[in-house]
């Protein structure tokens, strides 16, 4: 093993074409999420909204955090992250949406007797 | 490739090589950005829960806020993200103009977001759009039309479309009654017979705007997080400058560099999810 | 290689103790070690802190009417002294005490990997035990330790500065767990592969995840918490239109995994311990890793399980009941381990031994005790009872604090490289034990007829049980206080240690009693941290020395 090349950090350049298209791409895919407002697509416009979310958030983590490139381990540890919150929101979300009835003002369900 | 000495000086005693060290910072500023994942997790899911039991709240809601000036913002923060990606590089390329240039850029962007987040505030400070005790719409207090009141009797299948006038030119933030757009409100109340039927769209509309308080508390919290995070990542890139100006950084050390760009990315990132949450509801 | 055994240190090398004197030496160190000593002096104050809290509140108890205070103060007093022990003293307690300590040590390692967070996590701990004490004297809260809202946000009692302070508290624990990860992942050295950890390492890895993962959401909850009260959103209070039972979800999201983080790294130091005082390889070796990475991801499905009688539905009730069942299963798995471990062992009844013993005796009793407390049927009738009182002192005292003090025995020597007085040492964990039962056993009874917690006065019926464990209570304090003056007493008057006065296979045991500013003055010998059968009793130095070796090294 040469013990210079493990000494040494791993580098990688990105390329200076890549970043900036990444960037454009970015600003893009903002424009479309607001475009997509004015569709109406009933409960599908926040799927969709969200959906583009994750995708510009992941061209910022693959190429701007360089995850790409990176050691596995690292996105091991964000995703891992990530999958904390999906898993707190979904199960909180499971349970007030079952006692969630109707929370609207003076306009309490009223029991029939 | 520069040939770093056996033990140069930016390498910690603990450390056997550069490379150890580099990968541990690595390592750690990760599971950094992990626990502010988490951080605003906790955020998310209160809006989670909120968006998911009263749509209708966030409906009346984001009617107050200014999509163009979200959009200018975003697109500053991802602005801001390609400058810092490219002092990172210039950095790893050991180009120091370059460094202290693109690190300047980015330090002006973030100041940028945050004018334009002053502009924002400050339209709803006057609208008495402050949340908690201090929630008190114009509307009540003067009886102007600056707050949108969207009539009650709107038309519930009124097409969507021409979703009235959309964001007026910047300066002028508060959008028209979005009478189009009609709430609607997942039944939830119609419980096995011993349940009133579920309210109609009007009342759901009517019960938005009662409790629009609740969006603006989830607005405030949530981007005045994100701007606290905005003020910090501009303490690090500062720091970062200064330290470039003086020289600490060459092709065989500016991990400070990549570690502050990973900060300012997430900050980043999260801003990409709230824009559409708060700003582009439907 | 290996040049270990030659070295029978004729001149000792300096300690990290003798590096440096004075105060500033001690406060702004950069050494794993030192910090541990300080958080060691921080945490245990801590513990006599909150210990004088109970104390009062099992006086208190002494008569079904007042015997001390009113009621407003023993609803403080019960709020101290869980808050005080939760944040300030098992949170911290063996992570940042022994793991600062050890972890290095163990892993053949100079340090952590980020000395400076390391110091600045004491520093945030020193900030936020402030922060606690401070609401102590502005107007002591009487929410209990969860702060549940809406209480939480009406009551008049200092709410926000406690909050700020488990807030803190709550970076210096992500801190030391974040230093953790990185140490283990980063700083192992060269032959040091992920089998060949002690135990107690993967212990603290998986402790350090849940720190990580886990504690940030504490935060965001307790501000949450502090902008409702301070600004008057919306969030977890009905009449501002908020969910309390959001509120819970919330808070059990963190303190759920927070009781793994108390526990896990008990059982860490409980299979080093037992492996070392039963003279035999630790059985089960991947089994007890396993577990560990195994409890820490089940910890975070089922917080919800603190929530059955508070207004969670019946669709997350049976989820998270269902859940919460399957912890039993490594839990279990580690206890016969540990067992098997002991089966036909050698077993030397020193200190370190009986506190553990003590340990696996009391963790049974708890773990099996939140059997009840996980089925949705006999919950109802227990729930807020003393029985749930007993359940977690007999998981949370009598897991952590007792490991604890087996690990303050065990490394006592490595610490300070003196010997405590045994048979002293003994005496204070028999005590102690004995205290133990006597204190929180009747607590079961007494929940199970139906005596609620938090009460301040009850009916005369339920008083002898209540005499009994407040007399039970004041003769454990008796064996903690005989603890800390035999360890005291040895650091200023203690027999010098030798380098391995047990015989412990893991690698801190290589170096000199203490240890040298950078551990090791010649690298450790990476081996099978268990195989004691190597090791032969040196009478000189009332110690174990490597066997002489037979050509392999």
């Amino acid at each position: 093993m040469e013990n210079h090349a493990a000494a040494e950090p791993h580098v990688h350049v990105v390329p200076l074409r890549l970043l900036l298209g990444v960037g454009a791409l970015l600003i893009v895919l903002t424009g479309v999420t607001v475009g997509v407002t004015y569709v109406d697509l009933g409960r599908l416009n926040v799927v969709v909204a969200l959906a583009i979310a994750v995708v510009k958030a992941t061209f910022v983590a693959l190429y701007f955090m360089h995850l790409r490139w990176d050691r596995p381990l690292n996105a091991v540890v964000f995703l891992t992250a990530l999958g904390c919150v999906v898993l707190f929101v979904l199960l909180a979300i499971l349970d007030t949406g079952q006692y969630h009835t109707d929370r609207i003002p003076d306009h309490a369900p009223a029991v029939h007797r | 490739m520069s040939h770093a000495p056996d033990h140069p000086a930016h390498l910690a005693h603990h450390y056997e090589t550069p490379r150890q060290q580099f990968e541990a910072g690595k390592l750690g500023m990760w599971l950094f950005l992990v626990t502010e994942v988490l951080l605003f997790g906790g955020l998310f899911c209160w809006y989670a829960v909120y968006r998911a039991n009263q749509p209708e709240v966030f409906l009346a809601g984001h009617r107050y806020l200014d999509k163009s000036l979200g959009g200018l913002n975003t697109i500053v923060l991802i602005v801001s993200s390609v400058t810092m990606a490219l002092a990172v590089r210039a950095a790893q390329l050991g180009n120091r103009r370059a460094l202290l240039g693109f690190l300047a850029a980015t330090f002006l962007f973030a100041c940028c977001f945050l004018g334009v987040k002053y502009v924002e505030y400050s339209h709803k400070i006057r609208d008495g759009l402050l949340p908690g005790r201090h929630f008190q719409p114009a509307a009540e207090k003067t009886g102007a039309g600056r707050v949108p009141v969207a009539p009650a009797d709107a038309p519930p299948d009124a097409p969507p479309a021409p979703a009235p006038a959309d964001p007026a030119p910047a300066g002028a933030p508060a959008p028209p009654p979005g009478a189009a757009d009609a709430p609607r409100l997942v039944p939830s109340a119609a419980g096995p017979e011993g349940l009133a039927p579920p309210p109609t769209r009007e009342v759901a509309a009517e019960a938005g705007r009662k409790s629009v308080h609740l969006f603006f508390g989830i607005y405030f919290v949530m981007t005045g997080l994100h701007g606290l995070h905005v003020i910090a990542g501009m303490i690090v890139i500062a720091w970062l400058f200064f330290r470039a100006r003086r020289g600490a950084f060459s092709p065989s050390y500016w991990l400070p560099v990549d570690l502050g760009g990973l900060y300012w990315h997430l900050v980043d990132v999260i801003w990409i999810f709230l824009f559409p949450l708060l700003y582009l509801i439907h | 290689m290996s040049t270990v055994e030659a070295a029978v240190p004729g001149a000792e090398p300096r300690s990290y103790l003798q590096e440096g004197r004075g105060i500033r030496s001690w406060i702004f160190t950069l050494d794993h070690k030192r910090i541990g000593v300080l958080y060691l002096v921080s945490v245990m104050a801590s513990f006599l802190l909150g210990g004088l809290f109970a104390l009062l509140v099992r006086t208190e108890l002494l008569t079904p009417q007042r015997t001390i205070m009113d009621a407003q103060t023993y609803n403080q007093m019960f709020t101290l002294h869980g808050a005080v022990m939760i944040f300030l003293f098992i949170i911290p307690g063996i992570p940042a005490v022994i793991g600062n300590f050890v972890l290095p040590l163990m892993l053949g390692a100079k340090d952590v990997a980020f000395p400076r967070l390391n110091l600045a996590s004491w520093w945030l701990y020193v900030v936020g035990s402030l922060f606690a004490l401070a609401s102590i004297l502005i107007g002591a809260v009487d929410t209990g330790w969860t702060f549940y809202t809406p209480y939480s946000t009406e009551t008049s009692t200092a709410v926000v500065p406690m909050t700020m302070g488990a807030f803190i508290l709550g970076f210096s624990s992500v801190f030391t767990g974040l230093n953790f990860i990185v140490t283990i992942h980063k700083l192992r050295p060269a032959g040091m592969g992920w089998f060949r950890m002690p135990l107690l390492l993967w212990a603290l890895y998986a402790t350090a995840i849940i720190q990580v993962l886990a504690t940030p959401v504490l935060g965001i909850t307790l501000i949450l918490l502090i902008v409702e009260r301070v600004v008057g959103v919306g969030i977890f209070d009905p009449a501002l239109g908020g969910d309390p039972v959001l509120y819970q979800h919330f808070f059990w999201f963190y303190s759920h995994p927070a009781v793994y983080i108390m526990i896990l790294p008990a059982m860490g130091v409980v299979s080093e311990v037992i492996s070392v005082f039963s003279r035999k390889h630790i059985f089960g070796y991947s089994f007890i890793a396993g577990s560990s990475i195994a409890i820490a991801f089940l910890s975070f499905l089922v917080w919800g399980h603190h929530m059955f009688t508070s207004g969670q539905s019946p669709l997350a009730n049976t989820i998270f009941s269902a859940l919460t069942f399957s912890v039993a299963i490594p839990s279990a798995v580690k206890v016969f381990n540990w067992l098997a471990t002991m089966f036909r062992g050698n077993i030397v009844l020193k200190t370190p031994m009986l506190w553990i013993l003590g340990f696996i005796f009391l963790f049974g009793i708890g773990g099996l005790t939140g059997l009840f407390l996980g089925a949705l049927a006999t919950v109802i009738h227990v729930h807020d009872t003393y029985f749930v009182v007993s359940h977690f002192h007999y998981t949370m005292f009598g897991g952590p604090v007792m490991a604890l003090m087996g690990a303050l025995f065990f490394w006592w020597p490595k610490f300070f490289g003196r010997m405590y007085v045994e048979f002293w040492g003994k005496v204070s964990a028999v005590v102690v034990f004995i205290g133990f039962n006597v204190t929180f056993f009747p607590q079961f009874i007494l929940g199970l007829r139906g005596m609620p917690r938090r009460y301040y006065n009850y009916p005369p019926e339920f008083e002898s049980l209540h005499v009994l464990s407040t007399l039970g209570g004041y003769f454990l304090s008796i064996g903690f206080l005989i603890a800390f003056f035999t360890l005291v007493h040895a650091i200023f008057r203690g027999k010098k240690a030798a380098a391995n006065p047990f015989g412990a296979a893991t690698m801190e045991w290589q170096t000199s009693s203490p240890p040298p500013l950078h551990n090791f003055v010649e690298a450790p010998h990476v081996g099978d941290p268990y195989d004691l059968a190597g090791l032969v009793y040196d009478e000189a130095s009332d110690g174990f020395r490597p066997a002489a070796k037979e050509g392999s090294s």
